[in-house]
């Protein structure tokens, strides 16, 4: 597999002005509000639609070029689509669906990717017989059995309630390690982002506003200004550890121990935390008689200002890094320089259920 | 009771269906999807037989296939006959006549398949007569079946065109619907009851057929 390049520019219906790189094997997601023209860029890519000037190059093979006059159809270009409303066959059954993207239709083959999106025994149901989570896992397996050389998620968790949507955001990680293929996933959900992409372009109004690395783009204050700055967070690592009789579970962290609310998973199991930077206390002692049930020694790596009345400060714990959005104030009373040692403060109960996901962060605990 | 009327009446109304049926597919699709200058004046001319009174519709294809017209020495040249009041020529002026029929519905049927399902078709590899054939057609079915049971159903009642064109030749242009006028005209009241309860019988039966076709395709979606 190789990788994906995408440049778009128009003036209408949207203005648009993009271009990104996705490397085989890479998720990037693709965020901004809705109108800001990242659906397009899907529809581009597949050849939904055209732009005044693009071009689409995936693994040395140009399906757009308009300045070359290169437009190949949308029917010749190997791609998988999921879409936001799933857009199944409704008069086909999950297995149909999945052997209509298929080259050569293969009902065993089809079953099995079924299989891969924990699917089986529902094959012969029909889209209107299915929950809104088992019609997206088909659209995933649907996507897949075209054996595309890039990967299209346009919203594709959108349509499903919180429980179902933890569930499949489980599943797309598991997943990822059966993709080879470059995948773009387009979400407004920074916490979804954020669980899921190696790699982000937050784009506004047809523009890219800032790309980098998901940690990079998380911590940005610029970035996410667009987006709601309280998206700020640090993923972290960890292994659980053990459920603990009053319903708290103890995960191994580089930071050491971390109590959390009831993470689902059995002990041993490699999951990510995702650390809201504005739930984050700093101290300079470490604090005693506190609610509070982990306090995480570190030492500051930057402070960062952001626009308003806030900065952020990179804690680096045991090699990763805790974001702490805290007034300049604060930061000035405690006179934060680089280098200091602080302790992070964070409230169990802060952490969401949902922003407990297994890892494909999995292998860089391991590192 | 005219058989020979009424067999007639039905290969009419199966040859006229058994052209347009195309015909509705692919301009019944072409409407539905297609967005171009003009298509408000191409919907309006499909629909423009259904208004106009079927006597003056009938004059005007008279005009148009009679002798020393374009249509009609071609026709006239090609099968040495000619095609004003031959079965051949009401043939073709059922075919016009039923355009709106035949077109309409199926349009609609086409629009009701969502245009992401369409887009995911395309994204699935299939080209767009793939496409066609194994997501569309199967969706806008009804649409294109009560397209064709009208055309049918209309075909046997149609009189004011099929007298125009047709005249009232028996075995070659005397449909059902003319016939049962000839014999309300001679007076004779219960052959022209029978034949009107055939016709009745018969257009319930197909309207009956395609409701159970589409509540069955109905059941199928849901």
């Amino acid at each position: 597999m190789t990788a994906l390049e995408v440049m778009a520019r128009a003036t209408a219906p949207i203005p648009l002005d993009v271009s990104f790189r996705v490397e085989p094997g890479e998720l990037l997601a693709l965020v901004g509000h809705s109108g800001s023209g990242k659906t397009t860029l899907l529809r581009t890519i597949a050849g939904l639609w055209r732009p005044h000037a693009a071009r689409v190059v995936v693994g040395g093979m140009t399906w757009l070029d308009t300045a070359a006059g290169i437009d190949l159809a949308p029917h010749r270009r190997r791609v998988g689509f999921v879409f936001q409303t799933y857009a199944l066959f409704p008069h086909m059954t999950a297995v149909q669906n999945v052997m209509a993207a298929m080259d050569r239709p293969d009902r065993a083959e089809a079953g099995r990717t079924l299989d891969l999106v924990n699917l089986s025994g529902l094959a012969d149901r029909r889209p209107a017989q299915l929950s809104g989570g088992q019609q997206q896992r088909v659209a995933v397996a649907r996507a897949l059995a075209r054996k595309p050389h890039a990967l299209l998620l346009d919203e594709p968790f959108s349509a499903v309630d919180r429980a179902t949507r933890e569930k499949l955001y489980a599943e797309i990680i598991a997943l990822r390690r059966h993709l080879a293929m470059p995948v773009v996933l387009v979400t407004h959900d920074m916490n979804e982002a954020q669980l899921l992409s190696d790699r982000m372009v937050v784009v506004a109004q047809g523009h890219t506003i800032r790309e980098g690395t998901t940690a990079q783009v998380m911590a940005d204050p610029q970035a996410l200004r667009a987006m709601g700055i309280r998206e700020l967070a640090a993923m972290l690592p960890a292994i659980i550890a053990a459920h603990e009789a009053d319903g708290l579970t103890r995960l191994d962290a580089p930071t050491g121990p971390l109590f959390l609310p009831g993470v689902v998973g059995a002990p041993g199991a490699r999951v990510q935390v995702r650390i809201m930077a504005h739930e984050v206390i700093l101290s300079r002692q470490r604090p005693i008689g506190l609610s509070a049930q982990n306090i995480i020694a570190g030492k500051v790596a930057r402070v960062v200002p952001g626009a308003g009345p806030g900065v952020v400060v990179h804690v680096d714990v045991g090699g990763h890094e805790i974001l702490a959005r805290i007034t300049r104030r604060a930061a000035d009373q405690m006179a934060l320089t680089p280098g200091d040692a602080v302790h992070a403060i964070l409230k169990s109960m802060s952490v969401a259920r949902d922003h407990v996901t297994p890892g494909p962060g999995s292998a860089r605990v391991a590192d | 009771m005219d058989w020979t009327a009424l067999t007639l009446s039905l290969q009419l109304a199966a040859w006229t269906v058994a052209i347009l049926l195309p015909v509705s597919v692919f301009m019944g699709r072409f409407l539905a999807y297609r967005r171009f200058r003009g298509k408000g004046l191409v919907e309006a001319l499909v629909m423009l037989p259904l208004v106009l009174p079927p006597t003056v519709f009938g004059f005007y294809l008279l005009v148009a296939f009679g002798r020393n017209t374009p249509v009609g020495d071609l026709w006239q040249s090609l099968f040495g006959q000619p095609l004003v009041f031959s079965f051949e020529g009401l043939v073709v002026a059922s075919v016009i006549v039923n355009l709106p029929f035949a077109i309409q519905p199926a349009q609609r049927g086409f629009e009701a398949v969502a245009a992401d399902v369409r887009e995911a078709a395309k994204c699935c590899g299939m080209a767009p007569m793939a496409s066609l054939w194994l997501v569309e057609l199967p969706l806008a079915w009804p649409g294109v079946m009560t397209a064709m049971v009208l055309t049918f159903a209309h075909t046997l009642g149609e009189f004011g065109v099929v007298l125009m064109v047709g005249g009232s030749i028996p075995g070659e242009t005397k449909t059902i619907a003319i016939a049962i006028y000839d014999r309300v005209q001679g007076f004779d009241d219960r052959g022209a009851a029978i034949m009107s309860g055939v016709l009745v019988a018969i257009s319930l039966f197909t309207i009956a057929l395609t409701q159970w076709m589409s509540a069955r395709m109905g059941r199928r979606l849901s």
